[in-house]
């Protein structure tokens, strides 16, 4: 057996849940040739996790889906997670969600079920090390670029540890159900009772929802014109509105182009709010200028 | 031009048609530093400035300047030649459409310039322009569930290129043994919006 100075420092999946991605802050700047973003979806709990272990901010970490995921670190590292609030275990021993911790070569660490919310953020000390695709080592489940989707036994490099960081830092309250947007680009394409009844209105997350749009289910948001709009560059928090009348908000794996009408974009502070929506839940629409 | 508010951070420029869409995007491509926006995103009538970082200054900016109109002289463009096998399954179906032998296809194909207006639906892939509206090719009413890597197409009055293996519903009418989208290299995609694209029959 090689030592431990001879293992290479990784992270090993054990479990990966529902679905356990890679994740940084994406790849902005390539929709012009149809290269869709990526990155965390809740893009503050990923920077949160990193700050605490020491890394860059947009250092590549693990992204959870409401079960959680199970890995072994083999070298002597730390790491914390934030993002949706679950059990922490090391070693199965109970430790604090979104907070730094240290631990030995060989490690299990496992990250519960989300207790609220849906996405659960790990970061390592050093960063996830992988190639990276068009400047980021993100997942994309629409287009494939990026790592697939962990599976059991894959195996993560770690970067070098940038600095020995050890403590916490206030963690955000959980995100509340209400969804601020902006009305337009395209909200003349809708009557004006349907853009007054935005306001105020409670729709529930569908089961539908993913990385790529997070689809609400609740009052139909009805069009005052028919004909087809031309396909059209769309960005991160679009509320696109297909002819079923029912939204979609465009989250980080959205297409950059679309042809149905984007009746408000969501205020981009709230775009957590979008990525810890649980399905089945409710979520309180709220116009602002 | 007019100028359209989306969201926080970006701003959608409204388009006579697919000429003012390429012409504009070449003006604001040459000045994407000066405006300090991270994607601009060309389409059918539009062009998307997404990742603004002062959304006043640029909106204020574009509203005074006036349209630009596709018969421009738009600079040097990259120009690119794409060698065909015109074997495409759907070759006699689009020569159909046309009223046209199939080798009629294939020299309209082969002699129009075209130009890549917009990419969209997968990294790579390419809305490339030039094809008169009589020319306007229907989709198959039933799209393949894989199409593989290097077809040449036609949709509407659109040409392209599958940059992978993918479903679609375009009509096939050849092959090309050059990868046109490879995220390692520098630029990723061969055809890239701006881009002058001429088919050249591989077999001849």
């Amino acid at each position: 057996m090689p030592g431990p100075e001879q293992v290479a420092a990784a992270i090993e999946v054990l479990d990966p849940g529902a679905l356990t991605t890679v994740q940084d802050t994406g790849r902005p700047g390539w929709a012009h040739l149809g290269v869709p973003r990526a990155g965390a979806l809740d893009e503050p709990a990923l920077r949160l996790a990193n700050r605490l272990v020491g890394n860059q901010e947009a250092a590549a970490g693990l992204e959870t889906t409401l079960t959680g995921a199970v890995v072994r670190l083999t070298r002597a590292t730390s790491f914390a997670v934030t993002g949706a609030r679950c059990d922490v275990h090391v070693d199965g021993r109970a430790v604090g969600w979104g907070a730094t911790h240290a631990v030995r070569p060989g490690a299990e660490v496992r990250v519960g079920p989300a207790h609220e919310g849906v996405r659960t953020y790990v970061a390592v000390a050093g960063g996830i090390d992988l190639p990276s695709v068009l400047g980021s080592r993100s997942a994309d489940l629409l287009s494939g670029l990026g790592p697939a989707p962990l599976r059991v036994g894959d195996l993560l490099p770690l970067g070098p540890p940038r600095r020995a960081r050890h403590g916490s830092e206030a963690v955000p309250h959980p995100p509340r159900g209400i969804l601020r947007i902006r009305l337009g680009p395209r909200a003349d394409w809708f009557t004006t009772a349907a853009l007054e009844a935005l306001d105020g209105a409670t729709y529930t997350v569908s089961a539908e929802s993913n990385r790529i749009g997070l689809r609400l289910a609740g009052p139909v948001v009805a069009r005052a014109r028919d004909e087809e709009l031309p396909t059209e560059g769309m960005v991160l928090g679009a509320v696109q509105v297909p002819p079923s009348g029912q939204p979609i908000v465009f989250l980080n794996d959205h297409p950059t182009t679309g042809g149905y009408p984007v009746v408000a974009v969501v205020v981009a502070e709230d775009l957590p709010v979008c990525a810890q929506a649980r399905p089945g839940s409710s979520l309180t629409l709220r116009v602002v200028r | 031009m007019q100028v359209r508010r989306v969201g926080e951070r970006a701003l959608l420029v409204e388009c006579a048609d697919l000429g003012e869409v390429t012409a504009t995007y070449a003006v604001l491509r040459d000045r994407q530093a000066e405006l300090a926006v991270t994607d601009l995103v060309p389409a059918a009538r539009t062009v998307l400035l997404d990742g603004v970082v002062d959304v006043e200054s640029v909106a204020a900016l574009l509203e005074g300047l006036p349209p630009q109109a596709g018969d421009l002289d738009p600079g040097p463009r990259r120009m690119v030649e794409i060698p065909v096998t015109y074997d495409g399954p759907d070759l006699a179906e689009v020569a159909r459409q046309w009223s046209v032998e199939e080798a009629e296809v294939v020299r309209i194909h082969t002699t129009t310039e075209f130009v890549v207006a917009f990419c969209g639906f997968a990294p790579g892939f390419a809305y490339c322009t030039g094809l008169p509206d009589a020319l306007a090719v229907r989709r198959r009413a039933e799209p393949r569930s894989r199409v593989p890597a290097g077809s040449v197409a036609l949709a509407g009055e659109f040409a392209s290129v599958y940059p992978s293996a993918s479903p679609g519903g375009w009509q096939l009418i050849g092959s090309t043994a050059i990868p046109v989208w490879r995220p390692e290299a520098e630029p990723p995609a061969l055809l890239e919006p701006g881009t002058t694209v001429r088919f050249r029959d591989a077999g001849t």
